[in-house]
C-alpha cells in the first residue's frame, strides 16, 4: 500500500504566556492509501492539532510531516494552498455551507479553483451529489436542508475534486444518531469505491464503530494504534 | 469564478444593495456638484469674458502695461485693417472693438450751468445697427428704463448714477474726458435708457455709448483701446486661447515698440487667472472629498460584510484559495459594486444636472452687490467630464473600502481555521 501521509517524530508547541504548551509529543504515524482511520482521544489530546498539520493548515514545531511527497513544514503559504486545493478535502463539525448559493454551487465551488470547463464541473458535481444521495436537492439553498443533508453536501464538497485524502474533524457532532450513521455509511462507501483515504478526529462512539483503524491519542502522544479487522458496522 | 462571485453579489442583498445605494448616492452628488460647479464657473468666466476680457484681447504693448487705467493715449490705430486681418486668420472667432474710458459726466440745467456731476467709467461698443454686443453682454434684461441707442449721440447710464444725478430720460449730459492725444474732450449725449447690473462697481457710474460716438468724442478716428475675440459657439478654453495668442504675438509683437500689438488670453487678464485654475481644480477637490467620505462608509459596510462572511473566507482558505486570491476577489467584487453603483449614480446625477442646466436657480435677489461680474442665474453645465467623473469616487471608494476591510483576511491564521469553522 502506498503511503500518503508520513508523520515523523512530530512535536507541536504552542506559545503560552512566557513558555510553551506541547500539544503533540514525538508523534510518528503513517497513513496508507485507502485508509478509514480515526484519531480518538479525550478533549485536548491533540486530535485537531494533528489534523491541522496534516492538512497543511499549520506547521510542525519539530519533526516532519510529509503529505503526498510534500513536506508540510517547508511549503510556502501558496504551495500549502495548492496542496489543499488539489489533494485534500475538509469536512468540518459545522457544515460551513455558503448560504447564498445552491447545493449545486456549494459543491461546485472547489472546482472553480481548478481549471475545469463548466461541463466537466457539472458532470462532476452531479456524480458526486448522486453518491451522497442529494440529486433531488440540487437547486435548494442550505437553509432549506436538514442538518444531515447539509453535512452530506459538505461531504460532496470535500469529495468533488476526488481528493486523495479527506480530513474530517468531528463530522457528526451536530447530527442526531440516525443522520450520523447515514453520513458515515456514505463516507465508508466512498472510501471503498474510490479508495479515498479518510482521517477523522473524533470521540464519538458512532464514528469509532465504523473505523478500520483507531489511533488513540492522550496528552499529545499516541498510546495505541490498532487495526480493526471487523469494524462493528 | 467571476460568475460565481457575481451570483453571490446579486443574491446577498446586504453585500450588494447597501453598497450600491451608498455609491449611487455619492456618485450622484459628485456628478451633480461637478456639473453645478462647472456651470457656475463657466457662467462666471463667460460673463467676465463677455464684459471685459474676451476669450482673448488685443491691445498695444503700452496699453497692456496700464490696463486698469484704460490708457487711450496708447490705443491702437488702423482698427479696420486689424479687424480684417483677425477675421481672416481666425474665422472661427468673433472679433469686436471697444473703447474703454473714464471721465466726468455733467448734467447742465436749463441755463447750461452744472446741476450735477459724477465720475463715470464708459465703454464705447457697437450699439447702432447691430445687437451683437447687446446680446453678448446680456444687456437686455439689465435695461430697466428707456431703450437702447437708436441714433448717434445717445447714451445708456447705470440707474444708480441716473438717480443720483436726478436725470430724466431724454436729458442732455456732457462727457468731459481727454482725447487720445491728451487734450480735453467734451461731448454731448442724450440719455436714452438706464441699466442695472447688480454689481456695485458698474452701478456706481457706468455709461455705454456707440463706439462711433466715443471715437468722435475722444478724437479716436479708426482707433480703439481693445479688440476682444471670442470662440464662436464654444466656452473659454485655456489651451486654445493661449495657442491663438502665441501665434498672434509671434507675428505681431515687438517688445521694443510700445504701439505694437499684443494678444492676451483671458487667463492673463486681471484676476481671471485664479478663477480659471480654480475652476479646473475645484472639481478634483469635490471628487477627493467624496472619495474620502464614501470610502469611510464603504469601509465600514465592508467590515460588516466581512464579519458576516468570515466563515466563507475561512472555508475558501481551507479549500485551497490562497490569501491573495481571496483578497483579490473581495476587491474584484468591490469594483463590480463600484461600477454598478456609479452607473446608477451617474444616470441620476446627470438627470438632476440636466434639470439644473435647463432651468437654473435665479439668485438675482441673493446677490445684491457683488464685486465681480457674476451671472445671476446659476445653471449647471454638463460637459464631457460630467459623464465619467462619477466613476472615480464610485470605484475608488468601494475599492479602498474593500481593501481596508479585507486586511483582516491576511490576519487570518490558517492554523485556526478548523477551530473557527467549528462554531
Ligand atoms: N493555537 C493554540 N494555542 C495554544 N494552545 C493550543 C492551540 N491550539 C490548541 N492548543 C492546545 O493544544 C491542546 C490540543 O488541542 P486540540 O484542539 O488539538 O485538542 P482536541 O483533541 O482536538 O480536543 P477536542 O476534542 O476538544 O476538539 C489543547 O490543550 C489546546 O488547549
Ligand atoms: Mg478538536
Amino acid at each position: 500500500m502506498k503511503t500518503i501521509v508520513d508523520v515523523k517524530n512530530l512535536t507541536k508547541n504552542f506559545p503560552v504566556g512566557t513558555g510553551f504548551f506541547t500539544a503533540l509529543k514525538d508523534v510518528s504515524l503513517q497513513f496508507a492509501e485507502g485508509e478509514f482511520a480515526g484519531l480518538v482521544g479525550p478533549s485536548g489530546s491533540g486530535k485537531t492539532t494533528l489534523l491541522n498539520i496534516i492538512g497543511s493548515l499549520d506547521v510542525p514545531s519539530d519533526g516532519e510531516v510529509v503529505v503526498l511527497q510534500r513536506s508540510v513544514g517547508k511549503l510556502t503559504p501558496k504551495e500549502a494552498a495548492k496542496l489543499r486545493k488539489e489533494e485534500l478535502g475538509f469536512i468540518f463539525q459545522s457544515y460551513n455551507l455558503l448560504p447564498v448559493y445552491t447545493v449545486f454551487e456549494n459543491v461546485e465551488f472547489p472546482l472553480l479553483l481548478l481549471n475545469m470547463t463548466a461541463e466537466e464541473r457539472k458532470e462532476r458535481v452531479m456524480e458526486t451529489l448522486k453518491w451522497v444521495g442529494l440529486t433531488d436537492k440540487v437547486k435548494s439553498r442550505p437553509a432549506q436542508l436538514s442538518g444531515g443533508e447539509c453535512q452530506r453536501v459538505a461531504i460532496a464538497r470535500a469529495m468533488v475534486k476526488r481528493p486523495s485524502l479527506v480530513l474530517a474533524d468531528e463530522p457528526t457532532a451536530n447530527l442526531d444518531s440516525k443522520n450520523s450513521h447515514n453520513i458515515l455509511q456514505t463516507m465508508l462507501k466512498l472510501n471503498e469505491e474510490l479508495k479515498t483515504s479518510f482521517v477523522f478526529a473524533t470521540h464519538d462512539e458512532k464514528v469509532i464503530s465504523y473505523l478500520k483503524r483507531i489511533i488513540r491519542l492522550e496528552d499529545g502522544k499516541v498510546v495505541a494504534d490498532e487495526l480493526i479487522a471487523e469494524p462493528s458496522k | 469564478m467571476i460568475k460565481f462571485l457575481f451570483k453571490g453579489l446579486i443574491r446577498d442583498k446586504s453585500r450588494s444593495l447597501l453598497p450600491i445605494i451608498v455609491v449611487a448616492i455619492g456618485v450622484m452628488m459628485t456628478v451633480f456638484l461637478q456639473a453645478y460647479m462647472n456651470g457656475v464657473f463657466y457662467d462666471s468666466i463667460e460673463s467676465a469674458a463677455r464684459f471685459t476680457s474676451g476669450h482673448v484681447k488685443v491691445v498695444t504693448n503700452a496699453y497692456k502695461e496700464n490696463l486698469s487705467q484704460m490708457p487711450n493715449d496708447y490705443a491702437m490705430t488702423g482698427v479696420d485693417e486689424i479687424m480684417e486681418q483677425l477675421n481672416a486668420v481666425h474665422p472661427d472667432m468673433e472679433w469686436t472693438d471697444r473703447i474703454m474710458f473714464g471721465g466726468l459726466l455733467d448734467a447742465p440745467d436749463s441755463l447750461g450751468t452744472t446741476r450735477a456731476q459724477g465720475n463715470v467709467a464708459g465703454a464705447g461698443i457697437h450699439l447702432l445697427g447691430t445687437e451683437d454686443e447687446i446680446i453678448r453682454m446680456d444687456l437686455k434684461p439689465k435695461l430697466i428704463s428707456g431703450r437702447f441707442p437708436e441714433k448717434n449721440g445717445e447714451v445708456l447710464i447705470s440707474n444708480e448714477l441716473f438717480k443720483k444725478m436726478k436725470l430724466q430720460l431724454g436729458d442732455p449730459v456732457t462727457l468731459i474726458s481727454s482725447t487720445m492725444y491728451g487734450d480735453m474732450a467734451m461731448y454731448n449725449f442724450t440719455v436714452c435708457g438706464t441699466l442695472h447690473f447688480g454689481i456695485s462697481m458698474l452701478d456706481k457710474g457706468m455709461i455705454y455709448a456707440d463706439i462711433e460716438d466715443v471715437r468722435m468724442a475722444l478724437n479716436m478716428e479708426d482707433a480703439a483701446g481693445e479688440i476682444l475675440g471670442f470662440f464662436k459657439d464654444a466656452p473659454y478654453e485655456n489651451d486654445r486661447a493661449h495657442a491663438v495668442a502665441d501665434q498672434f504675438n509671434a507675428e505681431n509683437t515687438d517688445e521694443a515698440d510700445v504701439f505694437s500689438l499684443t494678444m492676451m488670453p483671458m487667463s492673463m487678464s486681471n484676476g481671471m487667472d485664479f478663477m480659471i485654475t480654480y475652476a479646473e481644480n475645484a472639481q478634483f477637490i469635490v471628487i477627493l472629498i467624496f472619495v474620502f467620505a464614501m470610502s469611510i462608509v464603504l469601509w465600514n459596510a465592508g467590515l460588516l460584510g466581512g464579519l458576516r462572511r468570515y466563515g466563507e473566507f475561512g472555508l475558501r482558505l481551507a479549500i485551497g484559495e490562497n490569501k491573495h486570491e481571496t483578497y483579490r476577489s473581495l476587491v474584484g467584487e468591490a469594483v463590480l459594486v463600484g461600477l454598478l453603483g456609479s452607473v446608477i449614480g451617474i444616470a441620476i446625477g446627470l438627470f438632476f444636472a440636466y434639470l439644473m442646466q435647463e432651468h437654473g436657480i435665479d439668485a438675482g435677489d441673493m446677490i445684491q452687490d457683488s464685486t465681480i461680474i457674476m451671472p445671476t442665474v446659476f445653471r449647471a453645465q454638463i460637459n464631457a467630464t460630467t459623464y465619467y467623473i462619477g466613476f472615480i469616487p464610485g470605484v475608488l471608494s468601494t475599492v479602498i473600502g474593500a481593501m481596508l476591510a479585507g486586511i483582516g483576511i491576511y490576519k487570518r491564521q490558517t492554523a485556526n481555521l478548523f477551530k473557527e469553522l467549528q462554531a
